[in-house]
This record gives structure tokens, sequence and C-alpha cells, in this order.
């Protein structure tokens, strides 16, 4: 990283190769868009990557992700990995995983699937494709729009 | 006639969307179809389903589907329960659907569902036990209306494989024209669309109806399809997709049929149409062989008698 004139972290979450123009959206679903935001953070964005062309990269100091955010991520960057790093050392490594069916983390983007109704059921998504991600709503069978726009 | 089994793989099963059915089990309904046609008519009569209660879900109007699914239940001998008027029942107090459900499960056999919501049968059937039968989800599926769109076409042309389906009107919005326009594809029919630009066919439905393996057709000008056709399938232009009335107008008028755009259809051509029809078929083409769209409203009762029969494990 040190190419990049951002220096490494102590201790913290770093996440890689992030599709270009993702770095805020992913920042959001981990909430860490507000004002409760208690460490420094730093965006990369647009940097080239070994593995592909372009990508962002996130750095959180003092903040190891919770991994169930991790899903979460896989919906808007499906190609990120999580590094936890402890003492300069990327103590743990993550690759995000999107599964075949994708439950209670976002909601379906028709207004008028029964989903977004008071009703007892928690948004459900049939995963069509990983990468890009295509989910189509196990309700009303429409494709998710604007995945970002819709996370839980 | 009575001598073959009635498939019992059927038996509990929900019937929410077109696409959860495979061929096979589309023409084992369509062949139990055919043998509900004397039944359906009141020529033989049946109590294949006596004491079994049917509850008719409508929380949006119909009459056709209503209707014809009551005359399915009583025409085999069973009853039907009715909901009624929605703003006269619980649900006007705000009863989530999955409590009105899993109320009327307990009260019936099997469920009838139409609902304004997208998604509502899928619902339903995760909460009921008992068979839930689609009839209408939103702009969602119909598979009811699918299976009886594929009835008619098979009965009037006796195979569908290799026809000629021309679809017309309005082909953006209603997604059961996009259903039907994918089981045809699966059972070999070429397909045409044909609407303005503004109404046609999406994209999304164009690549699935390439990826069955049809080679669709997308036209504009009713006139160049009619010579060509076996089957036309016409549906309603709403109105209230224009924001401009003399825009409908001129567009209602293009794709309006009547007899003298018919001269040059082939003799054996049939007009579909789901009904109601506003002014896109004239009256008439009613007294011409070509119309078969109240023939195809009646076929929903003997389509409908033999899901009945299926799910409800029913025997002739």
């Amino acid at each position: 990283m040190k190419e990049f004139k951002v220096t490494p972290i102590r201790n913290g979450t770093v996440i890689d190769h992030i599709e270009c123009g993702m770095a805020l959206k992913v920042l959001r679903i981990i909430g860490l868009d507000g004002d409760n935001v208690q460490s420094p953070v730093s965006i990369l964005m647009h940097v080239p990557s070994k593995k592909s062309g372009w990508k962002d990269v996130l750095k959180v100091e003092d903040r190891e992700l919770d991994p169930k955010d991790v899903d979460k991520i896989a919906l808007i960057a499906p190609k990120a990995t999580i590094n936890i790093i402890r003492d300069f050392n990327v103590a743990e490594k993550h690759n995000v995983r999107l599964g075949d069916v994708v439950k209670g983390k976002a909601r379906c983007s028709n207004p008028n699937c029964i989903t977004n109704l008071r009703e007892p059921v928690e948004p459900e998504f049939n995963v069509e494709s990983k990468n890009p991600p295509v989910l189509r709503c196990l309700y009303c069978d429409r494709i998710l729009d604007n995945i970002a726009d819709n996370l839980i | 006639m009575d001598s073959h089994p009635i498939s019992m793989d059927f038996k509990g099963m929900d019937i929410v969307s077109i696409r959860d059915l495979s061929k096979e089990q589309i023409d084992e309904i369509l062949d139990l179809s055919e043998r509900m046609i004397p039944y359906a008519k009141g020529e033989r009569l049946t109590k294949a389903l006596d004491g079994r209660i049917l509850s008719n879900l409508f929380f949006e109007p119909s009459t056709r589907t209503r209707m014809s699914f009551e005359s399915a239940i009583n025409r085999l001998g069973g009853r039907s329960l009715d909901l009624g008027n929605p703003s006269m029942t619980s649900v006007s107090k705000g009863e989530t659907l999955a409590d009105t459900i899993r109320m009327v499960e307990s009260y019936s056999d099997a469920i009838v569902l139409r609902h304004p919501h997208e998604g509502a049968a899928r619902l339903a059937s995760r909460f009921s036990e008992k068979p839930v039968i689609n009839a209408g989800d939103g702009a969602g599926s119909h598979p009811t209306q699918t299976l009886l769109d594929i009835f008619t076409i098979r009965r009037n042309k006796g195979n569908i494989d290799g026809i000629k389906v021309a679809m017309v009107g309005d082909l953006k919005y209603g997604r059961t024209v996009h259903s039907l326009a994918e089981a045809l594809t699966i059972f070999g029919a070429e397909m045409t669309f044909v609407a303005p630009p503004s109404l046609q066919m999406p994209k999304e439905t164009i690549k699935q109806v390439e990826k069955l393996g049809g080679k669709p057709k997308v036209k504009t000008k009713l006139e160049e399809v009619i010579p060509d056709v076996d089957v036309l399938y016409i549906t309603r232009i709403q109105k209230e997709r224009f924001p401009d009335i003399a825009e409908y107008q001129k567009v209602a008028g293009t794709y309006r049929v009547d007899v003298s755009s018919l001269r040059e259809a082939k003799t054996d051509m049939i007009i579909m149409h789901p009904l109601p029809r506003l002014e896109e078929i004239s009256p008439e083409v009613d007294s011409t062989p070509h119309a078969k769209y109240f023939e195809q409203a009646f076929n929903g009762v003997p389509v409908r008698m033999a899901l009945l029969m299926l799910v409800l494990g029913g025997e002739l």
C-alpha cells in the first residue's frame, strides 16, 4: 500500500478489492457514514489493482468489522476481501460470500411487493448471479433494482 | 373415458406461478381439463369433490376468474366459501394477509387468492398447509389464465409446436402476457409481439423467450402479421397508460380488429382475448369463425376443475 501514500493502520479493518465507485456505499452499509464514526476512516478511490484494473479500498481504524456485515458487502462488492489488522499485521482475512439465497438483508425494490406491506415475513431473494449480483424476489419474482439503496 | 387414473402427484400442491410447473405437468393438467369438458358443460354429473370446501379470497374485483372457480367447485360437487367484500371483513381492520390465510385455511380444503399485491400468493402458500391457487396477484402471475390460454390454443389447433402466435396490444405491463409468451415458447410456438414501442414486450421477457429457444419477432404494424399467423392474442390497451387521450385514441385505433382487417387472415386463424374487451375487437367479429374469446372464457371452468381435482386428490 506504500505506493498510495496512505499509511498502514495499526488496528482495524481494511476492505480491499471493492468495485470502483462503490466505496462510499460500502461505508454506508457498515454504518460508518454518520456521526457514529469515532476513528479515522481512509477511503481510496480508483487505485490500480493487481487483480483487475481499478479498485476502491477502505481503511477503518480501531474497528473490527462484524462478520454479519461481511455478507452484506457481498451484495454490492462481490470481489471484496476483508482484512482484520492487529498491530500492523493481517490477523484475519475473509472473502465476502454470497449464498444462493439472501434473506432479511435487502428490501424488495418493487413498491407493490407484498413484502413491503406489514406482513410477518422477511424479504427473501434467489441469487441468480453472484458477480455482478442479480437477486430475484422470491415473492413477487422481480429483479431487485439498485441493491445498494435497498439494503436493510 | 374415465379409465385413466388421475395423478396423485399434484395433491396438496400450490399453484402460484406457471414457472413452477414443468411441461409434462402442464400437459397433464390440460389432458385432465379435456376430460372435464362434459362435466363443465353440465352434460355429465359428478360428485368427485363432494364435501370439499374451497375458499375464494378475492381482494380485488374479478368476474370471470371468481365465477369460473365457483362454477368449477360446484360442478365437482364441492362448495365454496366467499370472503365477500374485503371492506366488510377483518382485512379492513388491518389484519395481515398471513393471519387471514391462517384463519381461512382452517375453514376449507383449498384457497383461491386474488390480491392487488405481487407476491401475495407465494406468501399465502407459505402460511397455509392447504393448497393455494393464485388467481392473480397485482401485476404478477395469473397461472390459471395462462393454462386456459394454452388449453384454448391446443383444443383449436391440436398441437402448439410450430404454430404462429401474435400477441397484440399492451405487452409491457401485463405480466400474464409475459408468462404466456414464455410458456408457449416452451411448447414450441413461434411468437410475434405487436405493439407500439411504448407498450412493447420488455427486453427481459424477449431475452427469456430467446433463452427458451424461441426467435421472437417484434412488430409495430398489426396488418403485417394478420395474413401469417395462426393465433391472434389481443390484449386491452389501457387509457391510463397514456398521458394524452389523443395519443391513446390513435394507438387504440391502430390495433383494433374488425371484419375488414381480417380479409387476409387464414381461414382457420383464431382470435383470443382474456376479456373484458373494450374497443380492441369490433362486435362484428364475434360471429366469424375466428372468434374464440368466449370459448376461451368457458375454458376457464374445465381447466380450474382439473386443477381442483388434482390439488384436492379427487377421483372420477
